[in-house]
């Protein structure tokens, strides 16, 4: 409809422009295909298999979750279903040598119930999707939720997320957000 | 028997009484289509039909009241047409009493009904009195499925009479109690309905009418406004299918409410298709609004509306952080779009608007989406063409748009000025816009813009492209502001060059020649940039340069491109032809000539890469040629190559004779690759001189031991002519010759690949065309894949059978390619290549499998489905196979399997994820990565086949998340991914 390429995107042409140049596929380069040149672990593959949950996975959370579809559709506040999910790259830290990786989210609202969930089903991606060696800490955005501290020191326990995935009706809900089938 | 017959005769209602009877009391379907059979033939009238019925219409049997009708309505749907207008109102009349009777007659009046509400012969009026009728004796909703179609179908067939009148309420409640559509039909239908099928015609009957107007928007405001997507998305479907029919009048009293619902979806809507929908709803509206006919005293709604819009939207156009711009944008874009009118009225709103708020922000990201947003409302004006001059909207901004596009290319920002230069290019497409100012201007920024560095790739392909596009429409500004200036760039480069190697003045010496072919637009401007290029080849092969190859490549990769813009217009076609290719050919043979002093840069133009460049400007600049054209090209080129007559060719003084054929010099006979280039492009039509004589020479060179360069080039060529030769004697002689001459050179000898490589050429030029001989040669070779020295090799010409090349036998090239040569190649051949493989010996093997891989690889995969299963053992044999085009043909073909036939998979799971797992460490990055595509599609075989293999999966594929490769990577999470949710709760 308006303009040419890359517009295809559709809604994150509302945001700022600058989120909209990194969506989309990120372009294979000549260096990928080669065979022998090692290709280093960076922010926007982190940032990539973050977004392949977020694509996937947030119709389902949002039916699953009757009053962020409310939030989404106040009409003083017209937010996309993106804008709400959208882990910017630059929250992204990563160090292939150093086999860290930190993710910072920022919950739709400050008073968000869904953000320890949110956060474990990145949490539990990142676990799936990036090599053992790696050290993963997932956080809430300094000062975007009301109990920042406590969702955050959740999530870097081990044990309490461990414990969470044993629970069937927790599991189940994190499987749901990261099913690339829904 | 001869009584009985005159009997018949005289009175056939007496067998009339005879098939009734059998119908309604002897329960027979048969007599139904015997009796209409009869109406037809005119043997009786219906009025004798319904006068045999009389007693059982009468019966005090609902049953027998029933079938008698059922018989009379059968009838009449096969004879309807036959009515006369008289019998059509008795026949309303008596169905429309008998809507009161038993509810067990009904089926069969409704019936009846139907094949009345066909009838051309119905009186106005009567559809009105059945309608009525119908409405006001049964109740429609609570009717079984059946006779609620028959309803509809009595309907939709007085509506195409549009006689719906004062029943319109009605009508409308029985039809629109389904929507929106929320049935799905049971996978196991028997009558194959879909979903989509109800929506469409469901709509197809509320969109027929505007009298469902009142009715029906309400509805549709209601309906979009709903939380169920697939209830949006209908309604603003039907909606858009609504305005084909509606005009100003239906829609006035709801616009308010439609605007406001479409805009509320437009700008919080999740879902693209809800977006597109909406928007396409509004163009509707707004086209509707537009193309109303209006009474003289009538307001003009187009106005208030587009009023409406732009109130709404446009303080989201200024808005500082920039929210809603874009879906405003698009719904500003999606109303101007629809008409003329409607365009003048919101650009001439808008751009003002948005000019100034390009001034207002500062910082280039802003202001490039400003222009894009710019940009669509441009290019929206090139859907109108307007009369006059002086009322081209456009013309009053033009000054504002040129300083805001040229701000723009100059900005810092690469994205800013991608934006800048395509609309520049949409500016320029706007006729008598641009002043002869403005383009010198644009020229200046293009020719800058096309030597930008590498960083700035894209912005120099855009720039590029807008030239070529300008070009085209101002040869003159391009002309006189731009090939000059490139003329004296490629002057400067050439003394550069001449200097020494410096990349940086490498890079500006390519994209000066690529401007040049961007520009060749017009056939005006060829004239210039063909004789530069040509001269600029003949400098840099004069004894004193030091032409690179690439940079002898750089010039003839532009000469395609340039070849490739002349194929549209034939003039510049011949042009271009009689101009370059005598050039190049002359160049060839005087670098081909032996010299005392071996100086190496005229050896530059008998490279394999070189010859490949200039067979391809060759083969470009003949296949659009017309064929009495390519008739007197061919006359001169082909004696050029036979007997050395160089009397064309525009600088002729060579030491010595021209002989590719004849002479022993190597440099001369690589010179066939040209000579293929010219004669395999040449529409089928054009008759080559000398024809038998040049075979003979070819099959002869392609079979010399010599260079295998010039051998090839001659077996391609000896094919490309096969190939386009009819069926016939001269054909049967050469294949004949190629046969023999295979024979001879396949016995043990110094020249085996030699005759291999004619055998496939030849073979491959058969199989094309479905030459009866193919099948015998592709048995030779499928022989040679046991050959201990060419084994190899053949299962690799497999691959050349199979795929396109882009030299000869081409399309393009007037080849007789048939379209599902390769589908037949795979039946004919593939049971004999499995035979082979189960006989060969160990060693041999994978010759089979690798030849049987190229043919898989290169067939379509939906054709390969249903045969994969009978090679499915085969496969999985295949996996162990140490070669990787094995393997990763193998994994290609297993990868769709898994997706398609989960079942019988089901059975190999062992070895299947096994292999898989072995080969996702393969040491080649293509294979690991089909290892683990399959790995993924595993997940598709059922869950508690898989479950007892979970753990080991997951552990085995954490190796492949840390692997060196990131594509290699993404398949590992994605596939990893999957197999944690198998048998996971939520999943």
């Amino acid at each position: 409809m308006v303009g040419g390429g890359g517009m295809g995107g559709g809604l994150l042409e509302n945001a700022n422009p600058l989120i909209y140049e990194r969506s989309g596929e990120r372009p294979v380069t000549a260096g990928e295909e080669d065979e022998q040149v090692p290709d280093s672990i960076d922010a926007r593959e982190i940032f990539d298999i973050r977004q392949c949950r977020a694509r996937a996975g947030t119709e389902s959370l949002f039916l699953y979750f009757p009053h962020l579809i409310r939030s989404i559709n106040d009409p003083e506040h017209p937010l996309t279903l993106e804008e709400l999910n959208v882990v910017e790259q630059v929250r992204v830290q990563v160090s292939d040598p150093e086999s860290t990786v930190a993710v910072a989210f920022t919950p739709t609202i400050p008073h968000c119930s869904m953000a320890t969930l949110i956060g474990l089903s990145i949490k539990v991606k990142l676990l799936r999707s990036l090599p053992q060696r790696f050290k993963m800490d997932v956080h809430i955005t300094p000062g975007t939720h009301a109990s920042e501290h406590a969702v955050n020191k959740q999530l870097a326990d081990k044990e309490r997320v461990a414990a969470a995935l044993e629970n069937t009706h927790l599991l189940e809900v994190v499987n749901q957000c990261l099913s690339a089938r829904s | 028997m001869a009584a009985a017959a005159a009997l018949e005769a005289v009175a056939p209602t007496g067998a009339l009484w005879g098939l009734v009877h059998d119908f309604v009391m002897g329960q027979q379907e048969g007599p139904a289509d015997q009796v209409a059979a009869d109406v037809k033939s005119g043997s009786y009238t219906v009025l004798q039909v319904v006068e045999a019925l009389g007693s059982s219409l009468e019966n005090p049997e609902p049953r027998t009241r029933a079938r008698g009708i059922q018989l009379l309505s059968q009838v009449l749907l096969q004879c309807q047409s036959l009515l006369l207008e008289k019998e059509v109102v008795h026949l309303i009349l008596f169905y429309e009493n008998r809507l009161k009777d038993h509810h067990l007659v009904i089926p069969s009046v409704l019936q009846g009904l139907r094949a009345l509400s066909l009838c051309v012969a119905l009186p106005p009026g009567l559809a009105v009195s059945v309608l009525k009728a119908i409405f006001q004796e049964v109740h429609v909703q609570s009717l079984p499925q059946v006779d609620r179609h028959t309803v509809y179908s009595i309907i939709t067939n007085f509506m195409q009479t549009r006689e719906e009148g004062p029943f319109v309420e009605e009508l409308f409640e029985v039809t629109s109690c389904y929507f929106p559509i929320d049935f799905t039909p049971p996978p196991n239908d028997p009558h194959g309905i879909q979903r989509e099928d109800l929506i469409l015609s469901l709509r197809a009957v509320l969109a027929s009418t505007p009298r469902f107007a009142e009715f029906l928007l309400p509805l549709l405001i209601e309906k979009v406004d709903s939380e169920i997507l697939s209830a949006k998305l209908d309604s603003l479907q039907t909606l858009n299918a609504c305005c084909a029919v509606y005009g100003q009048k239906e829609l006035k009293d709801f616009l308010p409410s439609l605007w406001a619902s479409i805009r509320r979806e437009v700008f919080q809507t999740a879902s693209e298709r809800v977006e597109a929908d909406g928007l396409a709803a509004l163009h509707s509206l707004t086209a509707c609004l537009s193309r109303s006919v209006l009474r003289a005293d009538a307001e003009d709604l187009l106005d208030s509306f587009l009023s409406n819009i732009l109130q709404d939207c446009r303080h989201h156009l200024c808005e500082p952080d920039m929210k809603l711009v874009w879906p405003s944008a698009k719904l500003l874009q999606a109303a101007a779009g629809a008409s003329a009118r409607a365009c003048d009225h919101i650009t001439s709103n808008v751009l003002p608007l948005l000019l100034e708020q390009f001034h207002k922000h500062s910082q280039s990201n802003q202001r490039r989406t400003i222009l894009e947003m710019i940009l669509g409302f441009l290019k929206l004006h090139q859907k109108w063409s307007y009369e006059d001059k002086d009322e081209r909207p456009l013309n009053g901004f033009k000054d504002q748009l040129c300083s805001l596009v040229f701000m723009a290319l100059t900005d810092p920002s690469t994205q800013l000025q991608l934006v800048g230069i395509r609309t520049l290019a949409v500016l320029g497409a706007q006729p008598d816009l641009l002043s002869s100012g403005d383009l010198e201007l644009a020229v200046g920024h293009l020719y800058r813009l096309s030597f930008l560095e590498e960083d700035s790739q894209s912005c120099r392909v855009a720039a590029l492209e807008a030239s070529g596009a300008l070009a085209a429409l101002y040869p003159v500004a391009f002309s006189s502001h731009l090939v000059p200036k490139l003329a004296e760039e490629l002057c400067r480069g050439e003394l550069d060059l001449a200097k020494g190697d410096e990349p940086t003045k490498c890079s500006r010496h390519l994209r000066c020649l690529q401007a040049l072919s961007a520009v060749s637009t017009h056939p005006s401007i060829v004239k210039e940039t063909l004789p530069l290029l040509l001269q600029h080849l003949f400098q840099m092969n004069k004894g004193s340069m030091v032409a690179g190859t690439s940079e002898v490549i750089a010039i003839c990769q532009s000469l395609q491109q340039v070849a490739e813009k002349c194929q549209r217009d034939p003039e510049s076609c011949w042009y271009f032809h009689q101009t370059a290719i005598p050039c190049l050919l002359a160049l060839a043979v005087q670098a081909s000539m032996p010299e005392k002093e071996h100086s190496v840069p005229r050896k530059v133009l008998l490279e394999d890469e070189v010859l490949a460049a200039m067979v391809s400007v060759i083969g470009t600049a003949t296949t659009h040629l017309s064929p009495d054209l390519a008739a007197q090209s061919v006359a001169r080129i082909v004696p050029l190559f036979l007997d050395g007559d160089i009397s064309f060719l525009p600088e002729n003084s060579f030491p010595c004779r021209f002989q590719p054929f004849q002479d022993g010099s190597s440099g001369q006979r690589r010179l066939v690759a040209l000579l293929m280039a010219f004669v395999c492009s040449l529409p089928r039509s054009v008759e080559i001189p000398q024809l038998n004589q040049l075979m003979r020479e070819l099959v002869e060179l392609s079979c010399c031991p010599s260079c295998p360069s010039s051998s090839t080039a001659a077996a391609k060529c000896f094919a490309g002519l096969l190939n386009k030769l009819p069926a016939g004697q001269q054909l049967d002689e050469f294949l004949q010759l190629a046969v023999d001459k295979v024979e001879a050179g396949l016995s043990p000898g110094p020249c085996r690949s030699q005759a291999f490589t004619l055998l496939l050429w030849v073979t491959k030029a058969l199989v094309l065309r479905y030459h009866p001989l193919s099948s015998c040669l592709t048995h030779r070779l499928m022989g040679l894949l046991s050959d201990p020295e060419l084994g190899p090799t053949a299962a690799d010409g497999f691959s050349l059978l199979m795929s396109d090349c882009t030299d000869v036998l081409t399309r393009a090239g007037h080849a007789e390619v048939r379209i599902m040569f390769r589908q037949r190649f795979f039946t004919d051949n593939v049971p004999a290549l499995v035979q082979g493989f189960h006989a060969a010996s160990q060693d041999v093997k994978p010759n089979y499998l690798k030849g049987l891989s190229h043919v898989l690889n290169r067939l379509p995969k939906p054709v390969l489905l249903p045969e994969l299963p009978t090679l499915l053992s085969l496969l999985l044999e295949a996996l162990s196979c140490s070669d990787c085009v094995v393997q990763l043909s193998t994994l290609s073909c297993l990868q769709p399997l898994l997706l398609e036939a989960p079942q019988v998979m089901s059975l190999h799971v062992d070895t299947l994820v096994s292999k898989f797992l072995n080969l996702s460490s393969s040491p080649s990055m293509a294979v690991r990565i089909a290892a683990l595509q399959c790995m993924h599609a595993l997940t598709r075989l059922p869950t508690p086949v898989l479950l007892p293999y979970k753990p080991q999966v997951i552990r085995a594929l954490a190796k492949p998340l840390d692997d060196k490769k990131r594509l290699v990577r993404k398949e590992a999470v994605s596939a990893r991914g999957e197999w944690f949710l198998l048998g996971s709760p939520g999943s």
